[in-house]
């Protein structure tokens, strides 16, 4: 298919930014996000099997308070894609789609996020 | 249920970018499903272990059904994320050779992440 020359009709120009065109995009931003930090469980999980100074690394390297930062990013994109997802999941069965409900649903994907991701943290990891 | 959704003119015209896309929405569905109490399941497994010295991952990994949920989780994400990354290549690239050489490192990628970690879970199993 070759690149046409044409011009494209307009979309990010001309349509009022939603909160649900926000978590659409968001969607996204943290599936190729998560997509690259397997890389990082592939890691942890091979350097494990390889031998302690392999994983003595990994630890240094995720343990420091960046490495932490990451981990931190890195389950708010989890959990925050997972509710996406479910969000999808009801839409998929033609339910939820009117404004009010379409609102709903996205402010529960980013608060939900968010509560999931602090107390993961809270009681997983820091207690 | 047919496993190849497609009609004989869908398959000989392959429109699309990608030319088989329901097959897509479903898998993406199921694996996505799927995902749920496996991430779940990941996220006790990495707090649990995070920090801890080999000894101790053995010692949770040999679980056999720890392992076997372990490696059922690594493949549902990795081919979760492969059908993803796909749609988001088909998306914004438009020419034809890039976009061929993108899917291929997008399906190698999620293939070598799989193989590898499935590998190394293996190990850490089996005593390390």
């Amino acid at each position: 298919m070759k690149q046409s020359r044409r011009p494209l009709s307009p979309h990010l120009e001309i349509y009022h930014f939603s909160l649900t065109m926000a978590l659409s995009i968001i969607h996204r931003i943290t599936g190729v996000g998560l997509y690259f930090g397997t890389g990082l469980l592939a890691w942890w999980l091979i350097a494990a099997a390889a031998g302690p100074e392999p994983l003595a690394l990994v630890h240094s390297m995720l343990g420091n308070w960046f490495g932490q930062l990451v981990l931190i990013g890195f389950t708010w994109a989890l959990f925050h894609h997972m509710l996406g997802g479910l969000k999808h999941f009801i839409w998929d069965t033609g339910s939820g789609l009117e404004p009010e409900q379409r609102q709903m649903l996205s402010w529960i994907n980013i608060v939900g996020g968010l509560i999931l991701t602090g107390l993961t943290w809270l009681f997983l990891v820091w207690m | 249920m047919k496993m190849d959704m497609r009609t004989p003119y869908a398959k000989v015209t392959g429109k699309g970018a990608i030319g088989d896309g329901t097959s897509h929405f479903w898998r993406q569905r199921l694996t996505g499903l799927a995902n749920v109490p496996l991430t779940l399941f990941l996220v006790w497994l990495v707090t649990q272990l995070a920090g801890a010295d080999r000894t101790e991952m053995i010692g949770l990994v040999s679980n056999p059904i720890v392992a076997g949920l372990l490696v059922l989780t690594i493949v549902s994400v990795c081919w979760h994320m492969a059908l993803g990354l796909a749609v988001v290549i088909e998306d914004y690239i438009h020419a034809e050779g890039l976009k061929i050489i993108l899917i291929i490192g997008n399906n190698f990628f999620a293939l070598a992440i799989a193989g590898l970690t499935i590998v190394a879970v293996l190990k850490l199993s089996f005593g390390g």
